[in-house]
């Protein structure tokens, strides 16, 4: 669904994306991590042809960005970091104006549908400047949504929003995700990207990694399975060490700690071992990283 | 063509709920129009002891003979005033267009404008309408009133005939409109460049200069409009404004718009 080689875009003698090769597939859900200045907006925007590579290529729903940027601002939907309503104008109006710029078949039934479907239908009259950062992030949602891109760009969709909103709108992208649409996400939110991305990219400029979260933590932090007994001693550390497909094991609070490549295979054989030296299992878990973890991890080893 | 009504309909949804826009759109224009149907009215008894103030005689050699001396002095007065119907092509414009670019920066709802499938063109054309119809709407308008006003105010038909000159039918038919094609695209390009909406007026309110100076000019004597000027600025305004529609669509460069205001 996106593709892109080497895509690179400078701004005078700053590089903002560095040879950004990635593919999207279609209905997948895939973030841009960063920090601020990483080159997220300035990919989104390249992609969605708002302005053009410096060099590179990109294919965005079989069209080629540089050359065919009308069809594929035809064919995507984007929600901007900042929703940038006409303030002045009702919501109704706002989206009408919008279906007509997207050439929507049917305007009216178009726009009733999303502001129905983001439970806005009853402030339709209002002026979209009075209403809250969650409601115009939604109604900047609707927005995207009418012309039915099959390819979805969202820019911190739940920057700045209430925990309440920002779940309305995380359900809604889990939503979308199930009718099949591609979505790309630019998040500060790691806790947002880590539930709702099929795979992650994480960039400062260049691309770091591309992964899906599980085997980002992997990569950068390994497996750890987490033994909890009634009385954790080291003699069962070392006892577990000993073991071909263990790479560590150590005690902490106690807990065993034990590093290795497949806990799905291993954690009954580690069990079984434990319950032969005497030490009660009280129960097993896998020691889960935040993706904060290791988003920090990768962006600190850049 | 759509995108481009759309454009148009929205401007005019935002534009119009600015007070002062309306002011200017309405109320500048039955000012203008009102200063020489004072005049005419203040005037029309004028005694023919007027018959000895000398006016210029390229003047007097332009207008029907058989009028009095009286009548000749209040067609040079009124007369000096019909430039103000020029003024309204080019003031409506600033108050619509400067603000027009510069404005969705500040609100942030330039990019998904600009994300939409609309061209530059289009874009632009729509601005272009958005504010030149409204200024040529009002310059018509006012001239209509102006016409209706002098008709009944002027009993005679030769002096009425006089003072609507067909050079001021020109002038208005024709150069207004031109008039406001340059004062929208001059203020469409200076509301590209800019990120203040106020610097955007004050700097397209420079485009009304020329006309002010025409204005004065022919008030001191140094100018005398006549059908031929008026003609040849016409042919001048169509190719400056042909140039202008060229310049402010490459001087639109959406990329700079978008990444040099954030």
């Amino acid at each position: 669904m996106i593709q892109t080689e080497n895509l690179t875009r400078k701004f005078g003698n700053i590089v903002a994306v560095d040879r950004l090769t990635i593919q999207v597939a279609e209905g997948e859900v895939f973030g841009f991590l960063g920090p601020n200045g990483a080159g997220k907006t300035t990919t989104v925007r390249m992609l969605t042809s708002l302005i053009g590579p410096t060099s590179g290529t990109a294919v965005v729903n079989g069209y080629r960005v540089g050359q065919d940027d009308i069809n594929i601002r035809r064919s995507v939907g984007i929600l901007t970091e900042t929703p940038g309503m006409y303030d002045g104008l009702s919501a109704e109006r706002n989206l009408l104006i919008y279906a007509s710029l997207y050439e929507v078949k049917d305007p009216a039934a178009q726009v009733e549908k999303y502001l129905r479907m983001l439970e806005l239908w009853d402030r339709r009259g209002d002026p979209a400047g009075a209403f809250s950062k969650g409601m115009k992030q939604k109604l900047a949602i609707a927005r995207a949504l009418l012309h039915e891109p099959r390819v979805l760009f969202l820019d911190e969709p739940t920057a700045a929003l209430d925990p309440e909103a920002a779940h309305l709108v995380r359900e809604f992208i889990a939503e979308l995700r199930h009718e099949g649409r591609t979505i790309v996400v630019c998040t500060h939110n790691l806790d947002e990207a880590d539930r709702l991305c099929d795979r992650i990219a994480v960039f400062k400029t260049r691309l770091l990694v591309v992964d899906t979260p599980a085997r980002l933590r992997s990569q950068v932090f390994g497996r750890k399975s987490v033994f909890h007994l009634r009385h954790a001693a080291q003699a069962v550390a070392d006892a577990v060490s000993g073991l071909h497909f263990v790479k560590n094991a150590q005690i902490l609070d106690n807990k065993l700690l034990v590093t290795l490549d497949d806990p799905e295979a291993n954690n009954p054989d580690i069990v079984r071992i434990l319950v032969g030296l005497g030490a009660d299992v009280q129960f097993v878990a896998e020691l889960r990283r935040s993706l904060e973890d290791v988003y920090l991890q990768l962006i600190k080893s850049a | 063509m759509h995108k481009i009504k759309t454009i148009i309909l929205k401007e005019w949804a935002e534009v119009f709920r600015n007070q002062l826009v309306v002011f200017s759109v309405i109320f500048m224009p039955l000012l203008l129009t009102a200063i020489p149907l004072v005049m005419i009215y203040t005037m029309r008894d004028v005694a023919t002891s007027s018959a000895g103030t000398p006016l210029p005689p390229q003047f007097v050699l332009s207008l029907p003979p058989g009028l009095s001396g009286g009548d000749y002095f209040l067609v040079y007065m009124v007369s000096q005033f019909m430039l103000l119907f020029m003024l309204t092509p080019l003031m409506v414009p600033v108050n619509i267009a400067a603000y027009s670019i510069v404005g969705e920066k500040t609100t942030h709802s330039l990019e998904p404008l600009l994300a939409t499938p609309i061209t530059t063109a289009e874009l632009l054309a729509g601005k272009n309408m958005a504010a030149a119809i409204p200024a040529v709407v009002a310059t018509w308008g006012s001239f209509v009133l102006f016409a209706v006003g002098a008709k009944i105010m002027i009993p005679n038909p030769a002096v009425f005939a006089a003072i609507l000159d067909p050079m001021w039918l020109l002038a208005v038919l024709v150069v207004g409109p031109l008039l406001a094609i340059l004062s929208v695209n001059f203020s469409l390009m200076v509301s590209s460049r800019v990120n203040d909406p106020r610097v955007a007026e004050q700097l397209s309110a420079v485009v009304m200069l020329p006309l002010l100076l025409i204005f004065f000019g022919q008030l001191a004597g140094v100018l005398f409009l006549n059908r031929k000027l008026v003609v040849l600025l016409a042919l001048g305004l169509l190719a400056i404004d042909v140039l202008m529609v060229y310049l402010a669509v490459r001087l639109f460069q959406r990329e700079t718009i978008l990444t040099r205001w954030r």
